[in-house]
């Protein structure tokens, strides 16, 4: 790692709370670090595993330029076009070489550390035939930083019968607009798990991240959103599923408390033998917050198989009563059962990262109940 | 016929004779009325159940068992709309639920709700604030396996009615409260039952021992045969209307059904 200042070292060292563990406890194939518009931190403990920051990437490999907006479109939005005009890139490249399998987890986090800063960022993920990652990418802001700004184009490719698993977990100051702009071609018979966690305040975040899936191709997307105090979350994957036999799954669980979210899933089938499914789960806590649940599906062949169900309540009055009567307060009990409401949404993950996720929600949601 | 007023005294009057003369008075229902959703389901009930007795309430469906334990136990729904509840002396009918929980007050569930996405082992945690003490307890109750399980998720009515005996055993209450313990319960599944349940109500130990008292809507012989209850009484349109001892109401709920249950406990009451 870079030489940094103090106050920086002591921030990065409580980033565990978003899954980038500086200390070497926790066992990591490769680390990348960027605070503010710094790159911290760009390593491997890998052969297989290629990490650098994306300006020192394109000069490295030449195609590397040719990926670049290959599949976010520069003209997309007023975000990518901010991206594609910076004049020194920022962001990072990881690669995995054919038939690698990276067991340890890969951890990244963009960090917002002074206050009001705009990040502004372009990264490159490959995984070449038959290889596996798993990605932890963590973004956070300083503790003293409220206000900032995020805005990262990801392009990520997986190649034929790769695998990876892909977990974003969000932690944003509360006056941060975040604007991530994500696309992910899913190779012939290639694994996409994706998982999004946002526990904590943020002012906005808006991302509509959208998969294109080869033949026999497979995606899971699970997002856990706890929406507080002010926020507005507007999130949303969309499944195109183009190739022969690829399947698509949209998972989403959604608890609020004064803040607002749109949940957008929408799957658009045009081939054959294709399977999408989307489910929406939305947990209101007061009468400050608003849910709305977009679900889409589009099939362009008759054979093609698209479901989707959605459902928005509020805590059920018998299940706080039960607990309350083993002597556990509204509170606590509250706390709970919005726990085991975000928790559903991560089951069936690997059991570490469950366990870590486990870990995140407990504490988002801990004195938080009523 | 008999007044209101009457009855109270009568019934009062039988409540305090017990064979645990000199034992404490742990719970005190007095002239209790209570409605659901505006309908009266329970009037003028009085119970005294002193410390280490075991009480057995009987009825018809409907009679409003249920709902006397449910009162006690203190689910809003149940609106105390006279009479009072004594808990060691003290009215808890300002008292929310957790606060008679922590008191001492236990209820199992004739029906518990499935709880998603909460596991037995965070419940239990959450309970006794111990890490080793889920395993402990759910070993007492045989439910090991049920630990990661969410609660009531995918539960059989047996499963559902060990995995209320094993909070209480975590919960530990002085007054434990069982509605229909032993329905949907296998015969080999009831005998680990009675065992956790004669340990909730420390049968175990010397009568003049005893703290624990229980009240236990039951219709199994067999519960009765191994629990030696105190009293019995059974509860008809929201009513006490027959009381004793609990396997002679039995005899005779199964002989004759209810209805001449009450007419000979009225017989009894002029004799």
């Amino acid at each position: 790692m870079k030489k940094l200042d103090k106050n920086l070292e002591a921030e990065i060292a409580n980033l565990t709370r978003v899954g980038f563990d500086i200390t070497g406890k926790t066992k990591r194939s490769g680390s990348f670090l960027i605070a503010d518009n710094n790159t911290a931190e760009s390593s491997s403990n890998e052969e297989d595993l290629i990490v650098m920051p994306i300006s020192f990437a394109v000069e490295v490999y030449d195609w590397v330029k040719s990926l670049m907006f290959s599949l976010v479109k520069r003209e997309q939005d007023e975000y990518t076009r901010e991206v594609s005009t910076q004049k020194e890139l920022l962001g990072s490249f990881i690669y995995v070489k054919e038939g690698a399998k990276i067991e340890a987890p890969f951890q990244s986090c963009f960090f917002l550390h002074n206050q009001g800063f705009k990040q502004v960022l372009h990264n490159i993920i490959v995984l070449e035939p038959l290889s596996e990652l798993n990605i932890i990418n963590g973004c956070a802001t300083g503790n003293l930083v409220t206000m900032g700004n995020h805005i990262a184009i990801t392009e990520m490719f997986i190649r034929e019968k790769a695998e990876l698993t892909y977990t974003m977990i969000h932690d944003w100051g509360a006056e941060t607009v975040v604007y991530p702009r994500t696309a992910t071609d899913v190779g012939k018979d290639a694994v996409f798990t994706s998982n999004y966690i946002a526990l904590t305040r943020v002012k906005k975040i808006q991302s509509n991240p959208v998969a294109y899936f080869s033949d026999g191709a497979v995606g899971k997307f699970s997002s856990v959103i706890y929406g507080k105090s002010g926020s507005t979350i507007d999130m949303g994957t969309r499944g195109i599923l183009n190739g022969k036999g690829a399947n698509c799954e949209i998972i989403s669980r959604i608890a609020l408390k004064s803040s607002r979210v749109i949940s957008r899933a929408y799957i658009e089938g045009n081939e054959k033998d294709t399977r999408g499914h989307t489910e929406c789960n939305g947990l209101l806590l007061d009468d400050k917050s608003s849910v709305y649940t977009i679900p889409e599906l589009k099939a362009n062949i008759m054979d093609t198989e698209l479901s989707h169900e959605a459902s928005i309540g509020k805590i059920a009055g018998e299940q706080l009563n039960y607990l309350m009567s083993r002597g556990l307060d509204e509170e606590t009990s509250r706390a709970l059962l919005i726990r085991g409401f975000l928790e559903k949404g991560i089951r069936g993950l690997p059991a570490n990262l469950e366990k870590k996720l486990d870990e995140l929600i407990e504490i988002a949601t801990s004195g938080e109940g009523v | 016929m008999r007044s209101a007023l009457d009855n109270h005294s009568f019934y009062a009057k039988i409540n305090n004779m017990s064979d645990s003369e000199d034992k404490g008075v742990l719970l005190e229902v007095k002239r209790l009325g209570v409605e659901v959703g505006g309908k009266c389901l329970l009037q003028g009930l009085d119970m005294t159940v002193k410390e280490g007795e075991t009480h057995i309430v009987f009825g018809p469906n409907g009679s409003g068992k249920t709902t006397l334990v449910n009162a006690i136990m203190g689910l809003p729904e149940y609106k105390v709309v006279e009479g009072d509840i004594l808990f060691r002396g003290n009215s808890i009918l300002d008292w929310n639920l957790t606060a008679r929980a922590k008191a001492g007050i236990g209820l199992a569930f004739q029906h518990p709700p499935v709880v998603e996405g909460v596991s037995l082992r965070v419940l239990l945690k959450a309970m006794v604030s111990d890490e080793k003490a889920p395993e402990e307890v759910a070993r007492k109750a045989g439910m090991e396996n049920y630990l990661e399980r969410e609660i009531n998720v995918g539960f059989s009515g047996g499963e559902r009615r060990k995995n209320e005996l094993l909070q209480l055993v975590a919960q530990n209450p002085q007054l434990v409260m069982l509605d229909e313990p032993d329905s949907g319960v296998d015969v080999d599944n009831i005998k680990l039952m009675v065992s956790i349940i004669r340990k909730l109500l420390q049968k175990d130990k010397l009568i003049r021992e005893r703290k624990n008292s229980g009240i236990i809507v039951t219709h199994s012989g067999m519960i009765l045969e191994e629990l030696h209850a105190d009293k019995g009484y059974v509860i008809v349109n929201g009513k006490v209307k027959c009381f004793g001892s609990p396997l002679d109401i039995f005899d005779q709920v199964k002989k004759y059904g209810f209805v001449r249950c009450i007419k000979e406990s009225r017989t009894g009451e002029k004799t």
